[in-house]
């Protein structure tokens, strides 16, 4: 009961932030900031962040496993990393359709941010295809805890080469997009979306995690109803 | 009261929640020939496998002579014995043996390993390539690599299934000089009769848990099928 | 005594190696493919193609390719005959298994690629002379990268059913970071300029990367050997 009264109100928060966003961005932020393709960083640049945030979690459930063997920090760790992968996903669908609408093309090596969640989206897909290939509930744990595990320092690492690698050669059509370019009034929506964005990963984390402890009991079944 | 030389602490192992092993507690003691019964995926050999240092328990703990099997200066002192013949194909019978001489830190390796190839009577071939051999030589060689070390405890996981004769003789044979030099023994099996022979104590697991062990009796040799049908379900 | 056994599995496996040259026929034939048939999907030719420019990237994708060939194999081949078994079982630390075979790797594709190398400075006219100390220990920072993770890859996937294709998949995306700097400094090194201050921040990376994953493999391949 405490569970459901949680999601709703998650669900509840996730619609209200959204919601205020879409308000401010139609009403209340100033002309300069009415550009429809501007107003996508409202929701791709805090995919980024949820993303990132989901990694991190996923890194400390992961190592908590390991640690105690209890299942349930598995299940989460599976859940927040697979959301982090749909966060990952919006953020770079976001990030393309704004490439189109402001620059004509759908794709360029040049900005930092896509070819970080590109191979952040890389690695985390990896992560779910060795849980789908690995039956037995205790070894899939394991092994996927160690990918969580490395792939979350490898996040770091990848986020910060190819940061160094776009100061070192700028591509001066996008990098205005990193941070600037926008005004001081105009950032709380960033934050507000944020928010929501994080309740909603939340939700979808808790929803994912039961179905996980689910899976794990109807294999046990299975076993025991195979043995003799 | 003697040290166990092997001791099984209330063992569980789970599969996700399914429990393939249920609250083992064991106790084997120094000099014993302890033979491990059971139904094919009762949980012979994922027990063996924890007890080898292959697998870690979920819960409980094993020690063999007072130490933890997952320490280095123990699992020096045990040998172990799959179902494969864990040897190189592409390397000689010597150079085998000599890498695992080295990993055990055995003293002397050349002239240990010299002796092992007498003993299986595999000194003629010494520089063969392991694929070069007959089924029953690389049985004997597997058999040589495992008593290089001269371990202080043994872990067979069904021995005597798929062993030729010659290769059976050479095991039996070096399974009692073990014996008689007071070196423990732990052999999971199907070959009851060889087993038995060799076995001074028994131990049979029931669909994960522990339905006997104690000394072998001798209803047991003359009827195989005494055990299982006294304690195990029909 | 570590390193006993560290240089034990080395051996071993060199030696197993050398007696099959398996992995080496494989990666070498597929090394010099790629590199041949890179010459014509861009025509030399064409003076407005730059095969300088390209040079890095294409010696450092001939590498990983080949890679990725030689280490599949570096568990994977423990499985016959359940040598892994008894490999867990002897007296040495899982990390010293695991170490004793990247050494192994790390020899076998090192010495793949500096005879690669020779031959892509003969085909594309590349002067790989001025500079080859530094060329050369960029080429060993990254192969110590790919080594590392190829091998503790190995050892994930070891017992998976897609091995051979997972191996690749997830090996990759972890190695971007170390293959991109090492193909930057390649390149700058190819184009005659030395070690300067533009390039330390590469070769920080690499080192760095080399530091931070060595000691998480080390740190992690326990859990991943022993179930």
């Amino acid at each position: 009961m405490q569970q459901q009264l949680l999601k709703f109100a998650l669900a509840g928060i996730a619609l209200a932030m959204f919601s205020w966003v879409l308000y401010l961005i139609a009403y209340v932020l100033p002309a300069e900031a009415n550009v429809a393709a501007y107003q996508i960083i409202y929701f791709h640049v805090p995919s980024f962040f949820t993303c990132f945030t989901g990694f991190f979690v996923g890194l400390v459930a992961s190592g908590m496993y390991l640690a105690t063997g209890n299942f349930k920090y598995d299940s989460f760790a599976a859940g927040v990393n697979e959301v982090a992968l749909v966060f990952a996903t919006s953020g770079l669908a976001l990030g393309m359709i704004w490439g189109r609408y402001a620059w004509g093309i759908w794709w360029t090596w040049g900005d930092a941010r896509l070819v970080t969640m590109l191979l952040c989206w890389l690695l985390y897909a990896g992560y779910l295809v060795l849980r789908r290939s690995v039956e037995e509930p205790s070894t899939r744990a394991r092994l996927s805890a160690v990918i969580s595990i490395i792939g979350c320092v490898d996040v770091g690492i990848v986020y910060k080469s190819i940061d160094w690698f776009r100061t070192q050669h700028p591509s001066a059509v996008l990098e205005f997009r990193g941070g600037g370019g926008m005004g001081p009034g105009m950032e709380y929506p960033l934050l507000i979306s944020w928010i929501g964005m994080l309740c909603l990963g939340v939700l979808l984390a808790m929803v994912r995690m039961k179905q996980g402890e689910t899976s794990i009991e109807i294999d046990s079944l299975r076993r025991e109803a195979n043995s003799f | 009261m003697s040290a166990a030389a092997l001791e099984v602490n209330n063992v569980w192992k789970y599969y996700g929640d399914f429990p393939a092993l249920r609250d083992i507690a064991l106790q084997v003691a120094p000099g014993s020939t302890m033979a491990l019964l059971g139904r094919n995926g009762a949980g012979k050999t994922t027990l063996l496998r924890i007890v080898a240092g292959l697998s870690k328990a979920s819960r409980g703990s094993v020690t063999i002579h007072g130490s933890n099997v997952r320490d280095e200066s123990t699992r020096r002192r045990i040998g172990v014995l799959g179902h494969g013949i864990s040897l190189y194909d592409e390397l000689s019978a010597e150079e085998n043996l000599m890498i695992f001489a080295k990993l055990y830190g055995v003293a002397n390796p050349k002239q240990r390993v010299n002796a092992m190839l007498e003993r299986t009577g595999l000194e003629r071939v010494r520089e063969g390539l392991a694929r070069e051999f007959s089924r029953g030589m690389r049985q004997r060689l597997a058999v040589a690599r495992v008593f290089l070390h001269d371990p202080e405890v043994l872990l067979l996981d069904e021995p005597f299934t798929a062993l030729d004769d010659r290769a059976i003789a050479v095991l039996q044979s070096l399974l009692r000089d073990m014996s008689q030099r007071g070196r423990t023994i732990v052999m999971s099996t199907h070959q009851l009769r060889e087993a038995l022979e060799l076995a001074t104590h028994v131990a049979m697991i029931q669909r994960g848990k522990l339905v006997y062990a104690g000394e072998r009796k001798q209803e047991m040799l003359d009827d195989t099928g005494w055990l299982y049908r006294t304690y195990g379900e029909n | 005594m570590y390193f006993t056994g560290v240089l034990t599995i080395a051996a071993k496996d060199l030696r197993a190696e050398w007696r099959t040259r398996e992995a080496i026929n494989a990666s070498l034939a597929f090394m010099l493919v790629i590199l041949v048939l890179f010459s014509f999907a861009f025509d030399p030719g064409n003076p407005e193609i730059n095969i300088p420019a390209l040079a890095a990237g294409l010696l450092w994708m001939a590498y990983s390719f080949a890679a990725a060939l030689a280490l599949n194999r570096s568990f994977a081949r423990e499985l016959q005959n359940d040598c892994l078994d008894a490999l867990i079982a002897a007296p040495i630390p899982a990390s010293a298994l695991y170490l004793g075979k990247v050494l192994a790797n790390f020899v076998l594709l090192l010495a793949m690629e500096i005879l690669s190398l020779f031959i892509f400075s003969l085909l594309y006219n590349v002067k790989v002379a001025t500079h080859i100390w530094e060329l050369l220990l960029v080429i060993v920072l990254g192969t110590w990268a790919m080594a590392i993770m190829g091998t503790l890859f190995s050892a994930l996937t070891v017992n998976l059913r897609l091995r051979e294709l997972m191996l690749p998949i997830m090996t990759y995306p972890f190695l971007v970071p170390a293959l991109m700097a090492a193909i930057l400094l390649t390149d700058a090194l190819l184009h005659g300029e030395p070690f300067g201050p533009k390039n330390t921040l590469w070769l920080k990376l690499l080192a760095g990367f080399d530091i931070i994953f060595t000691s998480l493999a080390v740190l992690l391949i326990d859990t991943v050997l022993v179930g």
